[in-house]
């Protein structure tokens, strides 16, 4: 087949490339440059895309010797994943950015643009594996469970999935760093990256308040006293228990999180762990790998990246979903993203609206 | 596809064999130039008659000859050391006037200028043929004359091939005692250039660009110009650019002027005839294709008789260059890329060319190793790469 390999510059992809041009493939590297100002150098573990990013993108291509291009696609980039996460926020919930780019960009911009281009496929670094089953091709959880990144890819509809390699899947992140030394890769130490790619120092709220302004406003308690002050609520996530400052301690001096965040009236909810827990989850937006399922189903509800499985019964009705999950599950933020699984297999997924108690 | 189809000229050309030959014997040979026993008088030598072959070649004298790294040094020699040299001698002289289509060589010195220097500059528009006129420099150096330390225009633009009338204009600027460079990085090999009959005090080239070896190219500068240097050191070159001489690449560069020159007139009808049929071609195929810039049969007072710049709407140009690249072509979209990915042409934006319009755009150019061969094959390959291409623009805008 003729596929592009997203390359990112980072070691995952140059492994994933190389592995699919010993399967026999076409493979033409392609790196995606998606900030619309890129820095020269790279500075930390976190963010992407610098110049010497696709630099190294480009030395591991001439290495196994396939051509090389840089898609530009900084303007679907800021409009369908940087500001969808800005309005995200803005609405009082928490998105994946990750999640959004490969459903936007990496599995759709890019896909497309391959296949008018006459490509048959996209291949990525991810950790996941795509199986051949009786209704089509799944998509499974890779065997390395700490690099897992089945969840992000729960996005992914059976058109999408057929059209993509996931090279890893069936390898540990030390073998794959091992493979790329022994190929002769510069980036076979190359840091993982981390967080958002956009957000270069790490620091969400900050890069929110740049954006958005300062908005300030209370935080109050479940019984509507003002405990302390916030710079905007837009910068608060539903679990969240650190940097809140609050002014006034609670008698019992039980831990605060914040527990609701309503960006109509610019006000932060705190309240004590015991209220975070929830059980019912509705999500829409939702996506199936395969044919949608049809009345309840047991499956696994993965709620947050690299977070635990929980056992739940799933019911999908049109483009909603309601999960009851057989246990409590804490700091369930909407906007997040729940991943259905059965055993190893992604089902679906959907983007969280409300989380509540059954 | 068993060879590249290489439409690339204008990034480089392939050096001939001879000039291979040239620089191989001399790499063989020791000698630094500046050394005054007798392997450095023999390097020397050889540095010299390549100096006074190209200063015959280009219509200078010997000793208006300087060589540098290239075009990108030549440029920054010219604009930052006149900028320096005139400022210094009066402070009045703050201004530059410069082509708003220039290569980034000389639009990037004079940004720098600007922003580090204190410079002010004023940018001669252009037509939509990509022209500057005359009487528009005239009406710049009159809103304050002796404000002025440089007139700078290319002789001849890298993406679209259009033509300057530089010897006009380095007339205006005489006419009021200002000097003036042009970069003929592109014009050099291609046209007849006179130095002397151009009436420009300073000018640009590249060897890579006429068959010769990357990595060296010339000022010309006349007698009478001087610069503040960029580097300093032992003095060489008219104490202009210090630095031991690339005596290979220099004697590679003499060589390569000398058979551009001698081949120039009759090269030049032959790529005329093969820039008009692949630009005739490409216009008749169908495609709602354009070219870029002036384009008249046979003409060459206004256009490269090596470039075609076509605009290909609803295409992205990096699209058009990978689809072509499969094929077996190898070119360009002649805008300065920004990591890799092709930025919209400030040339094509001064034309007055619309952003999402330049996207789509193309630029092959020929040269001494192009044929009929060259241009059928681009013209067999162009109709699928659009209809692809602009497939791949739709799917990808989400369209």
């Amino acid at each position: 087949m003729r596929v592009v390999a997203a390359m990112s510059g980072g070691v995952d992809s140059a492994v994933a490339a190389a592995r699919m041009v010993e399967a026999g493939h076409e493979v033409v590297g392609v790196h995606l440059a998606l900030s619309q100002s890129a820095a020269t150098l790279r500075e930390s573990a976190r963010g992407c895309c610098t110049i010497e990013d696709a630099g190294d993108a480009r030395r591991v291509a001439d290495r196994i010797g396939i051509p090389f291009y840089v898609w530009d696609m900084a303007a679907r980039f800021k409009q369908d994943v940087v500001d969808d996460f800005v309005a995200e926020y803005t609405a009082g919930r928490t998105p994946n950015p990750c999640l959004r780019c490969n459903e936007r960009i990496k599995f759709a911009a890019l896909l497309d643009k391959a296949l008018a281009l006459g490509f048959d496929a996209v291949a990525t670094g991810h950790y996941a594996q795509i199986v051949d089953g009786p209704g089509g091709r799944e998509l499974h959880r890779a065997v390395d469970p700490a690099k897992d990144q089945s969840y992000v890819l729960g996005v992914l509809d059976a058109d999408q999935l057929a059209r993509s390699f996931f090279p890893l899947g069936d390898t540990t992140k030390p073998q794959i760093r091992a493979e790329a030394a022994e190929r002769g890769f510069s980036v076979a130490k190359k840091p993982d990256s981390h967080d958002i790619c956009f957000i270069a120092d790490g620091d969400t709220k900050g890069w929110l308040t740049r954006r958005l302004g300062e908005q300030p406003g209370d935080i109050v308690d479940t019984d509507g006293e003002v405990v302390g002050q916030h710079e905007g609520a837009f910068a608060y996530t539903v679990g969240q228990r650190r940097g809140l400052g609050l002014k006034v301690p609670r008698t019992d001096g039980a831990k605060r999180y914040v527990v609701d965040v309503e960006p109509r009236t610019n006000t932060v909810v705190v309240g004590t762990q015991d209220l975070l827990g929830v059980d019912l989850i509705h999500g829409d937006h939702a996506r199936w790998c395969g044919a949608a399922p049809v009345g309840e189903r047991r499956v696994g509800a993965q709620l947050r990246a690299h977070g635990e499985e929980i056992p739940a019964v799933a019911t999908a009705s049109g483009d909603s979903i309601e999960v009851r999950l057989d246990r409590r599950a804490r700091g369930v933020a909407p906007g997040q993203s729940v991943v259905l699984y059965d055993g190893t297999r992604v089902v679906g997924s959907a983007t969280i609206s409300r989380a509540g108690r059954v | 596809m068993s060879f590249p189809v290489y439409l690339d000229h204008a990034a480089t050309t392939p050096a001939r064999p001879e000039v291979i030959d040239a620089i191989a014997q001399q790499l063989a040979t020791v000698g630094n130039a500046s050394s005054l026993h007798t392997a450095g008088r023999a390097a020397r030598r050889v540095v010299e008659e390549s100096r006074e072959q190209v200063a015959a070649a280009l219509g200078a004298g010997p000793s208006e000859v300087i060589f540098t790294s290239g075009g990108t040094e030549s440029d920054n020699l010219a604009i930052k050391g006149t900028f320096w040299r005139r400022r210094g001698d009066d402070p009045r002289r703050d201004r530059l006037i410069v082509g708003s289509t220039e290569h980034h060589a000389v639009i990037d010195s004079v940004e720098f200028l600007v922003a580090e220097h204190g410079a002010r500059v004023d940018w001669i528009e252009v037509d939509s043929e990509g022209r500057a006129d005359p009487e528009r420099v005239r009406a710049l150096i009159e809103r304050d004359p002796g404000s002025v330390a440089l007139v700078s225009l290319m002789w001849a633009n890298n993406e679209v091939g259009t033509v300057q009338p530089v010897a006009e204009i380095a007339a205006v600027a005489h006419e009021f005692g200002i000097p003036f460079h042009t970069d003929a990085v592109q014009a050099v090999g291609q046209l007849p250039v006179d130095f002397a009959a151009s009436g420009a005090d300073l000018l640009s080239a590249s060897a890579h660009k006429f068959g010769g070896p990357q990595g060296v190219g010339l000022l010309l500068a006349r007698r009478d110009a001087q610069v503040v240097p960029l580097t300093h050191g032992g003095g060489q070159e008219r104490e202009f650019r210090s630095g031991t001489l690339d005596v290979p690449g220099i004697r590679g560069l003499a060589v390569a002027i000398q058979l551009a020159t001698a081949s120039l007139q009759d090269e030049q009808d032959r790529l005329v005839a093969l820039r008009d049929k692949l630009i005739g071609g490409a216009l008749d195929a169908g495609l709602d294709i354009q070219v870029t810039g002036a384009h008249e049969v046979g003409d060459v007072t206004r256009r490269l008789p090596g470039n075609a710049h076509l605009r290909v709407p609803g295409c992205d140009g990096d699209s058009l260059l990978y689809l072509l690249d499969a094929a077996g072509i190898e070119c360009s979209t002649g805008s300065a890329c920004q990591a890799g990915v092709p930025q919209p042409s400030h040339v094509l934006l001064a034309m007055g060319i619309a952003e999402d319009d330049a996207r789509g755009a193309l630029r092959l150019t020929l040269g001494h190793s192009s044929s009929d061969a060259d241009v059928a094959a681009f013209l067999d390959a162009l109709p699928a790469a659009v209809e692809r291409a602009r497939r791949a623009r739709a799917a990808s805008r989400g369209a």
